[in-house]
């Protein structure tokens, strides 16, 4: 592994008529006014839009504008991934489109065993956005990448007429480095293996769904939005981790029959060592949800060799986003099944939730 | 989590089965009339600590799963018409109406959003007066209420955009039907807490009476269904019939005078068909005359009469006579994804409950291979 990334130096890029200035990003805040579809025509208002992005960043390599970036890539195998993001409402208590599309591609990444070099963005922006809507959405991606020691160094803009999209949907791609010796992948886990989930489930789900048109009610819960890598390096140098994954759509029940499934193992869950946040578990009563369904975006599970199992919590509790680290369960021949055990010691199969998170009625 | 926690101490859990299994001289079989005590149950494995002398079959109490495939067929009509926007709850999109549901409705455009009370659908059409805001009200008399409130609320704010189709239910004739069936198995019943809540318990004291089975109103927590489990073997064991209630802490005698006079004062009970019940006499809530303004049925047209459709053994299922890992369906022709009838749907279906702990098919009591029978579309 190589050395941390340079930090990235402010380029300010001269711009018209600043006036406020926020208090996280070096560049001052433009006027405002609405995306227009000129704005995506490829002529002036593309090159403003762009100018108005880019400084934001503050990496030389995305100022010049090329086609494509270039990097100097340390020794080693290359993880490379993409995920695009469509969240609604943009902006959740803990966090914004533009926080998650750089943590969610940098926690795809960690899942390898990776750590991330750089991201490329591409946004497809609804005609009548506010400016300041995306000037947001940039600095809280520029600010999640200072968080997480990652470049992005490329980037796209579009623009579609009023109604074809939802406000602003995020593409975010990303590469990151394995480092040698590195083995981890979700067709690795071995009967035996102890599973350990990084934090409190649910989270992340239950903080926008609670902001979502319709459905605003009171829960005190921020998005646990957050980037794992450092967490996961941790954990690759305490012990043998054989398998990662962080339990975002679909909740730890879809990550553990993907887990389990992958490596044909079964995986038994104890319901007791779980760590539900009370607020999750009272929005998960209300709405008729299971927390074992429900996503998070700062958590991630790991299938351990039972020798280092206690190695590897340390380190995770060690680590600020690690601070309630758990073990959950233990993996066992396949067939490939999730089973949970209750608190009256019954077991119910823990299955890939169907369709989408809708409230129950009584 | 307060007022929950405790509720599902699995110590006293345990303790609880125990006393079940010692106070048990024969076998005995209870339904569990709501479909919210049968997530439970099943949910969290309760009927595996339970001795096998104690059957519980799975009542009529799911709101989602007895609303007959027209009206859900009339919904979707409704939902496809031009300035129509329809307010539902979640789980009755992804019933299946005739040929199609509400989420395919909403892919072909239609308006079809989630709400999580009706007072949400009054406050859209208060936001958007150009629309005519269709609520669809299903339930028991848990939801009712709410139903009701959100009418007083459109009057007080003078809205006329703003229409209720009703298909809520009432617990007491499906009781009624199901004791009175020539094949009822069913010696005990666990009532509805959250019904009870609303209305009381005195609906119940005929029951009891008329058919001589023990009533024991029950909550929705594993302490709370052992308990009324309990009190109902106790009962049977002793020779005794009586309405007993087992859910203090949300149920009074009386009910919930301020739910039950808006009840009062926009719905009245009139005939219903439930889905594999048959039409049941007062079986349901229908908007009184007053009140005709405001239904969708009077300004866009009755909901055509309507029948079971084949394959799905729904009404056995809802009957209590058959369990829903017995069905030939059950996970190979009907799944969650692909569900032939609504117990397959709800979150508070009986086998949706069933297929999400896991349950194997399983061939047993009340088995039925080949063509439905008669009786399920009675």
């Amino acid at each position: 592994m190589t050395g941390p990334l340079p930090e990235p130096t402010g380029v300010a890029a001269p711009m018209e008529g600043p006036i406020d200035v926020s208090p996280s990003c070096p560049v001052p805040l433009a006027p405002g006014g609405l995306v227009q579809l000129g704005h995506g025509g490829g002529g002036r208002l593309t090159a403003q839009l762009v100018g108005r992005l880019v400084p934001r960043f503050g990496d030389p390599e995305l100022a010049r504008l090329a086609d494509a970036a270039t990097l100097e890539v340390p020794a080693g195998r290359l993880a490379f991934t993409t995920d695009a993001f469509v969240v609604q409402p943009l902006a959740f208590p803990g966090g914004d489109i533009g926080s998650l599309a750089v943590y969610g591609t940098v926690n795809d990444l960690a899942m390898m065993g990776a750590r991330p070099l750089a991201l490329a963005a591409a946004f497809i922006i609804e005609e009548g956005l506010d400016l300041a809507v995306l000037d947001g959405v940039a600095v809280s991606m520029a600010e999640a990448c200072r968080r997480a020691g990652v470049r992005l160094v490329a980037g796209d803009t579009k623009v579609v007429e009023r109604g074809a999209a939802d406000g602003i949907y995020v593409t975010t791609s990303g590469i990151g480095c394995i480092p040698p010796g590195v083995e981890v992948g979700p067709e690795r886990a071995r009967p035996g293996d102890v599973v350990l989930c990084s934090g409190p489930i649910g989270v992340h789900g239950i903080a926008v769904l609670s902001r979502r048109a319709g459905m605003a009610f009171d829960v005190d819960t921020c998005s646990d939005a957050a980037p794992l890598h450092e967490l996961v390096t941790a954990g690759l140098a305490a012990g043998e981790i054989h398998a990662l994954r962080d339990p975002t759509r679909g909740g730890l029940a879809a990550v553990l029959n993907e887990l389990a499934g992958a490596s044909g193992v079964s995986i038994t869950v104890e319901e007791e060592a779980l760590v539900v946040p009370g607020p999750v578990a009272a929005a998960c009563e209300m709405l008729g949800l299971d927390p074992l369904s429900v996503a998070g975006e700062g958590c991630c599970v790991a299938l351990v060799h039972p020798d280092s199992a206690d190695a590897v919590l340390d380190a995770w509790r060690a680590q600020p986003v690690g601070a309630q680290a758990a073990r959950i369960g233990e993996v066992g021949e396949g067939p490939a099944t999730v089973r949970l055990r209750t608190r009256l010691g019954a077991h119910r199969p823990v299955l890939v939730p169907t369709g989408e998170l809708l409230p129950r009625i009584c | 989590m307060r007022f929950v926690d405790e509720y599902r101490d699995p110590v006293r859990a345990r303790a609880l089965a125990d006393r079940i299994a010692a106070v048990l001289r024969r076998p005995w079989t209870l339904m569990e009339v709501c479909g919210g005590q049968t997530h439970t149950l099943v949910r969290e494995g309760i009927d595996e600590v339970l001795p096998a002398a104690v059957e519980l079959v799975h009542g009529p109490g799911c709101p989602v799963c007895v609303t007959p495939v027209e009206v859900i067929e009339a919904a979707c009509r409704i939902a496809a018409e031009p300035g129509v926007t329809l307010c539902s709850f979640g789980d009755m999109l992804r019933v299946p109406g005739r040929d199609r549901d509400l989420q395919q409705v909403r892919a072909a455009g239609g308006d079809v959003r989630v709400v999580y009370s009706p007072l949400d659908a009054v406050g859209i059409a208060s936001a958007e007066p150009s629309r005519t805001v269709v609520c669809f009200a299903v339930g028991f008399e848990t939801t009712a209420p709410a139903t009701a409130l959100s009418l007083l609320e459109a009057r007080r704010r003078g809205l006329s955009n703003y229409l209720v189709l009703s298909a809520h239910v009432r617990v007491p004739p499906a009781l009624e039907v199901i004791l009175g069936a020539p094949d009822n198995r069913v010696q005990g019943l666990l009532a509805p807490g959250h019904v009870c809540t609303v209305q009381g318990g005195a609906e119940y004291a005929p029951i009891v009476a008329r058919h001589r089975v023990p009533i024991v109103i029950t909550g929705f927590e594993p302490v709370d269904l052992l308990e009324g489990i309990l009190a109902c073997v106790t009962q049977l064991e002793e020779g005794r019939a009586e309405l007993e209630n087992r859910y203090r802490r949300s149920v009074r005698p009386e009910g919930n005078p301020v739910a039950r006079a808006a009840l009062a004062e926009v719905f009245e009970p009139v005939d219903r068909r439930w889905r594999g019940l048959g039409t049941l006499p007062l079986g349901g809530l229908g908007l009184r005359d007053a009140w005709r303004a405001y239904d969708a049925e009077a300004r866009f047209g009755p909901v055509p009469e309507g029948t079971d459709d084949g394959r799905c053994r729904a009404g056995l299922v809802l009957a209590g006579r058959l369990r829903p890992d017995a069905c030939p369906e059950f996970g190979t022709g009907c799944r969650p994804e692909h569900p032939l009838g609504a117990p397959m749907v709800s979150t508070e279906g009986a086998c949706a409950a069933y297929w999400h702990a896991g349950r194997p098919r399983r061939p047993g009591p009340g088995d039925v291979a080949g063509p439905v029978p008669e009786a399920a579309s009675r």
